[in-house]
């Protein structure tokens, strides 16, 4: 982890008529730092992704990337600057073969800034991409159609089309949801990985036990406010973010 | 008590295997037959059609056709990014106008009116379309079939490019034959290199916009600059229909903005089964000759012609092209259950 601020969230705003998603929320990111984000349903963790990733206007506030602010820019800018999301629901292009659905991405100006390649060679790269994160090669399963595979394997393809774009700033919404024990096993070295050739990482997650494996600092959400920043031990034992969670199941 | 034997049908995909659309293992010559015939019998047909009707009148009704195969074409093309239009009558009255008017005013040759109106009438209508492009479904629908009626209003009332009267006596095709093989040649052009480009990496990500365009942002896409693209693209095929139509009749007036040619081309395309281009061919190729051969009929002609679109897609709602399609790739057999 290096000192450099990749992300600087400053009193970032969001409200939905009368509900306040995200309510003056604030906090740096460091080059190379793997953050959790936490919160009980409805708490505010996919407006907030949403609005780093331009998806969503902020209601007030700024967002700073690499120095450059990045408030209310398109999304597909801010996808060609290096910040990389998934969806919390699962987005694929069902008619198409798995790995087509990563041309999108591959075809994309920030991969072609980088020698992406042509027609055919792109599908090479996908096939090589979807064969890291599981998908063997050799099966059938990159080819077939995308409507067709498993739950797990949808997600794993999201996380694959976030991983073509060439992130430096991967944010995860809710990847695990719905995966089996053994696929959240088999993914989460992988993560862990792409951490430890540096890419920084932001991670919504519900399965915290698994979160924490991974995550070096945790912030909890609830009601759209940060109730806690730090390492997950200290920001699990304040009381706030115990009484957020009453009631609810935690785990870890 | 004696067992019923019951039988189910069965459909079985006929035997090429095929890893994704562009790898085939071919195992024999049969299999390459099963594989270009499809290709090879619309371009046949569409050479010989003109050459078994001749000159005649049903020889026009080719030459309509295919000019109403590329407005088809153009509308698929559009369909494919999630843009519906309700007017290529802005592509067919756009080329129509930029042909007829720099034949008319400049005297411009034929071989110079019809690629400017082809470019030019694109980058006119690519031009007014775009402010709208962030509109969704039919608000973006309203507005392109708004826009023609209001160039027509426009010529109308300003009695601009000719008015009422439109322009007279423009440069005809030296004969009908070279008329309607540019027609011929160009529908075939447009629909396999259509199908070629919807099919490659451009193609998947027009066809990505189309099912989740928020994917395709957070891919680093700027959706807005590919839907343009798709317009210009679309828009290139009707106005080029219309440059075509306009020295066939050597007349261009604000009927070539009428309901006519948005109704038609789409009516074409849903019947003949939309996303595929080839059906958008076939459809125009069924209807335009259909409501010609019930021009007999007078008045109860587009009642027929409503009750005949309405049965088509009630019975084949998936469209004609996708109905043959599906048949040549399987085949059924009864099996005892
Ligand atoms: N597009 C929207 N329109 C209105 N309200 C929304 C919208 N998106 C989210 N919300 C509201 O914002 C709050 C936070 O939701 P969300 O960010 O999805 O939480 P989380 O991802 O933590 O479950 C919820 O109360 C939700 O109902
Ligand atoms: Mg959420």
């Amino acid at each position: 982890m290096s000192d450099e601020i990749i992300l600087k969230i400053e009193n970032l705003t969001k409200r939905f008529g009368g509900v306040t998603a995200v309510d003056q929320i604030s906090f740096d990111l460091r080059q190379g730092e793997f953050l959790g984000l936490i919160g009980p349903n409805g708490s505010g963790k996919t407006t907030l992704i949403n609005l780093i990733t331009g998806f969503v206007k902020p209601t007030a506030g700024k967002i700073t990337y690499r120095d450059q602010e990045i408030t209310g820019k398109a999304p597909y800018t801010i996808a060609c600057l290096g910040i990389s999301r998934s969806f919390q629901m699962v987005r694929t292009f069902h008619k198409l073969p798995a790995f087509k659905n990563l041309i999108v991405p591959l075809y994309s100006p920030r991969v072609k800034k980088f020698g992406g390649g042509k027609y055919g060679e792109r599908d090479d790269i996908a096939i090589d991409l979807l064969d890291d994160l599981g998908f063997e090669r050799d099966s059938f399963v990159p080819y077939k159609v995308a409507g067709s595979l498993p739950h797990g394997y949808l997600k794993r393809l999201d996380l694959a089309r976030c991983i073509a774009l060439r992130p430096d700033l991967l944010i995860l919404d809710e990847l695990f949801s719905g995966m089996a024990m053994s696929e959240v096993a088999a993914t989460l070295p992988m993560i862990e990985k792409f951490n430890r050739e540096g890419l920084t990482i932001i991670m919504a997650e519900h399965r915290l036990k698994e979160l924490f494996r991974v995550a070096s600092r945790v912030i909890v959400l609830n009601f759209g406010q940060k109730i806690a920043d730090g390492p997950p031990k200290e920001a699990m034992g304040k009381e706030e973010v115990q009484k957020a969670y009453l009631g609810t199941e935690v785990e870890g | 008590m004696e067992e019923a034997v019951r039988y189910r049908r069965e459909r079985i995909d006929r035997g090429i295997k095929a890893r994704s659309d562009t790898i085939y293992t071919l195992a024999s010559s049969r299999d390459m037959l099963y594989l270009l015939f499809p290709r090879v019998l619309p371009i046949v047909a569409l050479f010989c059609l003109p050459l078994l009707m001749g000159g005649s009148y049903w020889g026009k009704v080719i030459f309509y056709s295919c000019i109403f195969a590329l407005l088809a074409l153009s509308w698929d093309f559009m369909a494919s990014v999630g843009l519906v239009s309700l007017g290529q009558a802005l592509f067919f009255g756009a080329g129509s106008y930029v042909a007829g008017g720099f034949n008319h005013y400049l005297k411009w040759p034929m071989l110079l009116t019809i690629p400017a109106a082809t470019l030019g009438g694109a980058l006119i209508c690519t031009i007014l379309l775009v402010p709208v492009v962030r509109l969704r479904g039919v608000y973006f629908s309203m507005v392109t079939l708004i826009l023609p009626l209001l160039f027509a209003h426009l010529i109308e009332t300003l009695e601009i490019l000719g008015g009422t009267h439109g322009l007279l006596s423009l440069t005809p095709f030296p004969n009908h034959w070279l008329a309607v093989y540019i027609a011929v040649i160009a529908v075939v052009i447009v629909l396999f290199g259509f199908r070629r480009l919807i099919n490659e990496d451009f193609g998947l990500v027009l066809r990505g916009i189309k099912d989740d365009d928020r994917v395709v942002m957070a891919g680093g896409i700027n959706i807005y600059w590919y839907k343009a693209q798709a317009i210009f693209i679309s828009a290139a095929v009707g106005s080029f229909a219309g440059a075509l139509m306009t020295h066939y009749y050597q007349f261009v007036g604000r009927s070539a903005f009428a309901l006519d040619y948005t109704i038609l081309p789409l009516a074409g395309a849903v019947v003949g089964g939309p996303g595929s281009f080839a059906g958008a061919t076939l459809g125009s190729f069924i209807l335009v000759p259909l409501s010609e051969a019930l021009r007999a009929l007078g008045g109860l002609r587009m009642a027929l012609y409503g009750i005949i679109l309405i049965a088509a897609l009630a019975v084949l709602p998936e469209g004609i092209f996708h109905y043959i399609e599906r048949k040549y790739h399987q085949f059924e057999r009864v099996v005892k259950i």
